[in-house]
C-alpha cells in the first residue's frame, strides 16, 4: 500500500509538471497557428513593411519593431550603467549592514506591478519631460526611463551574484591588489572579466524583460504608429500594439496581432537561450 | 655556507615596535624586526601566531580586513609605509607578493605576466615583451612556455603556475618579494625548484617567506624570525637571529621547544 502511494504521488507530480510544459506547447501552437497563415497570405514584404493599416490590409510591423528597439535601447542605456554600478557597489564596497538593506529593497523594486510603474510614469515622468524638455511628454524617453528602472532588479541581482560567485580561494582580488592596482582597477580588469558571462546574461535578461514589457509602456509611450525622429517622439512597440488593438481586432487584423506575438516570442527566446548558454558555460 | 652577518647588511624593511589589531583582537604585539637586503628572511612559528599577519604588514594587505589597525612605524628603506607620503599602490609596486596557492588570473600566460606593468602605465609592446622574457627566464619558465604564451595560465601544472605567479611579481621589479607559504600546496619536486629559484633570486631581491616547514627555513633562509602567541594571545617576536644560529643555539627555551618539534 505504501509503495503504491509512493508510485501514485510520483505520477501526480509528473502530470502536474507536464501540464506546465504542455501549457507552453499549447500557447506556442496556438499563436503559430493563428499568426503564420497571415504572414503566408500577405507575404513577408507586407508584414515587415512600413505601414500598419489593418483596415486597408496593410500589416507592416516595422514601425513597431523600431519602437521596441528604440525604447529597449533607451532602457539599456539608462538601466545597464546604473544596474552594473549598483551590483559592483553591493558586491565590493557596501558594508554588510548596508547590503542587508539594499538587497531586499531591490527585490521590492521587482515586485511593484508594472501598471503602477506606468501610472507613476504618466503622472510624474511624462509631465516632467513635457515641462522641461518639450513635446507631449509621452515619448521614447519616458518609456526608456520607466523600463530602465524596471530592468534594474534583474541586472543588479544577477550581476551581483556572478561577482560574488568568483571563488575566494582563487585570490584574484588579492593578487591584483598585491601588484599595486587600485581597487577600481582590480574590479575593472580582474573581477568584471572573471564575472563576464554572468554579467552579460544579466544584461540580456534585462533587455528581454524590457522588450516584453507592455502595461507600463502603454501608458507613457503615446502609442502612435509613426517613425520617431527624436527621443521626445511617441512610438508604439510590438507589445503595446497587441495590447491596444486586441480588444477590437477581428479576422486578419487579429491574426496580424498573433503574428506580432510570434516575432516577440522569437526575439525573447533567442535572448533567453543566449543568456542561459552563457551562464551554463563554465571555464 | 658562510655565516650570515646581519650587521653587514642594511635593512630594506623595518618594523619599529609595531602593534597590529583586528578590531579588539591584538594580533601582533611590539614586533621589531629589520629585514636584511638581498637575503632570505623566514618567519616561523606555530599556526595562528600571526606569521602571515606580519608578512601582510609589509605590503599593507591587512588593510583589506575590516577593523585592521596598525600602531608604530614600518619603514621601506627610509620611507614610512603607513603614512600619507606613500600610496599603497607605490608600496605594493616595490613589495611584491606570492600567495600560498598559485593564483594566476583567468587570462593567458602572456597577459598574466604583463598585467602589473601594463596597468602601471607601460604600454610599449617591445618593453612589455622584454619584461615578459626577463621575468619568465628568472623563474626558469621561459623555455617551457615560450611556445604557448597565448594559452590560458590554468593549463600549467600547479608548480608552473606558482612560478608564473613569482614571475608576475618579478615583472614589477620589486625591491622585496613576500612569499606566504608559497610551496605548501606543491609537490616536493616543485618545492625544490622554487627553493632553488629563491636562492638565485636573493642575489637581486630581498625575500621574506612564511613557512611551516622547519627544514625549508633551515635550507634556504639567512635570517629567521620566530613568532609565538604570548599569554594574552597576541603574537610576539620571540627571537630574531641568523637562521643557523637560531637552529644550533636558540637563545630562548620556547624557540628550542618549537624547532625541536615539542609543539606547533
Amino acid at each position: 500500500m505504501k509503495k503504491f502511494n509512493e508510485k501514485l504521488s510520483g505520477r501526480v507530480f509528473f502530470i502536474l509538471a507536464l501540464s506546465s510544459i504542455s501549457m507552453l506547447a499549447l500557447i506556442t501552437v496556438f499563436i503559430i497557428s493563428r499568426g503564420v497563415p497571415l504572414i503566408a497570405n500577405v507575404g513577408l514584404k507586407n508584414f515587415f513593411g512600413m505601414t500598419w493599416a489593418p483596415s486597408r490590409g496593410l500589416f507592416g510591423i516595422t514601425p513597431m519593431i523600431i519602437g521596441s528597439v528604440s525604447v529597449t535601447l533607451g532602457a539599456a542605456i539608462i538601466g545597464i550603467p546604473i544596474g552594473l554600478c549598483c551590483s559592483i557597489f553591493l558586491a565590493e564596497f557596501a558594508p554588510v549592514r548596508m547590503r542587508e538593506i539594499f538587497r531586499p529593497a531591490i527585490q521590492l523594486l521587482a515586485g511593484i506591478p508594472s501598471v503602477v510603474y506606468g501610472f507613476w510614469g504618466l503622472l510624474f515622468v511624462v509631465p516632467f519631460i513635457r515641462n522641461y524638455l518639450g513635446g507631449a511628454g509621452l515619448s521614447i524617453l519616458a518609456g526608456s526611463i520607466i523600463l530602465g528602472i524596471m530592468i534594474l532588479p534583474t541586472i543588479i541581482s544577477i550581476s551581483e551574484a556572478s561577482i560574488l560567485a568568483i571563488p575566494k580561494q582563487y585570490l584574484y582580488k588579492e593578487g591584483a591588489l598585491a601588484l599595486g592596482l587600485t581597487q577600481l582597477q582590480t574590479i575593472r580588469f580582474v573581477l568584471l572579466p572573471a564575472a563576464k558571462s554572468g554579467i552579460v546574461s544579466a544584461v540580456i535578461l534585462g533587455i528581454g524583460r524590457a522588450i516584453g514589457e507592455t502595461m507600463a509602456v502603454i501608458m507613457v509611450l503615446g502609442n502612435s504608429v509613426a517613425l520617431p525622429t527624436s527621443v521626445l517622439d511617441p512610438v508604439r512597440t510590438l507589445t503595446t500594439n497587441i495590447g491596444i488593438e486586441m480588444g477590437y481586432a477581428k479576422d486578419e487584423h487579429q491574426q496580424a496581432l498573433f503574428a506580432t506575438g510570434i516575432v516577440l516570442f522569437i526575439i525573447i527566446m533567442i535572448l533567453n537561450s543566449t543568456a542561459q548558454y552563457l551562464t551554463r558555460r563554465k571555464r | 655556507m658562510e655565516e650570515f652577518k646581519p650587521e653587514s647588511r642594511p635593512s630594506i624593511l623595518k618594523t619599529e615596535a609595531i602593534n597590529l589589531y583586528y578590531g579588539s583582537f591584538h594580533a601582533l604585539k611590539n614586533v621589531t624586526v629589520g629585514i636584511p637586503q638581498r637575503a632570505i628572511t623566514a618567519i616561523i612559528g606555530p599556526s595562528g601566531c600571526g606569521k602571515s599577519s606580519l608578512l601582510r604588514v609589509f605590503n599593507r594587505l591587512n588593510d583589506l580586513i575590516p577593523g585592521a589597525r596598525l600602531e608604530g612605524n614600518v619603514l621601506l628603506g627610509d620611507d614610512p609605509i603607513y603614512s600619507r607620503t606613500m600610496s599603497v599602490e607605490t608600496l605594493r609596486k616595490r613589495v611584491g607578493m606570492v600567495f600560498q596557492r598559485p593564483n594566476p588570473f583567468p587570462m593567458s600566460i602572456y597577459e598574466n605576466i604583463i598585467f602589473g606593468p601594463k596597468h602601471h602605465g607601460i604600454k610599449n609592446k617591445g618593453e612589455l615583451e622584454n619584461i615578459l622574457h626577463r621575468s619568465l627566464s628568472q623563474v626558469a619558465l621561459w623555455e617551457e612556455v615560450k611556445d604557448r604564451l597565448k594559452k590560458s595560465a590554468f593549463e600549467l601544472s600547479p608548480g608552473e603556475q606558482q612560478r608564473l605567479c613569482i614571475a608576475r611579481a618579478l615583472a614589477m621589479e620589486p625591491d622585496v618579494v613576500l612569499m606566504d607559504e608559497s610551496c605548501s600546496a606543491l609537490d616536493p619536486e616543485s618545492t625544490m625548484k622554487i627553493e632553488e629559484l629563491m636562492l638565485e633570486l636573493k642575489e637581486k631581491y630581498s625575500i621574506v617567506i612564511v613557512t611551516h616547514n622547519m627544514e625549508q627555513a633551515l635550507r634556504i633562509s639567512d635570517m629567521a624570525a620566530f613568532i609565538m602567541i604570548d599569554d594574552s594571545k597576541a603574537g610576539t617576536l620571540v627571537e630574531f637571529a641568523p637562521t643557523k644560529n637560531m637552529f644550533s643555539s636558540p637563545k630562548d627555551t620556547r624557540t628550542l621547544d618549537y624547532i625541536t618539534g615539542r609543539y606547533g
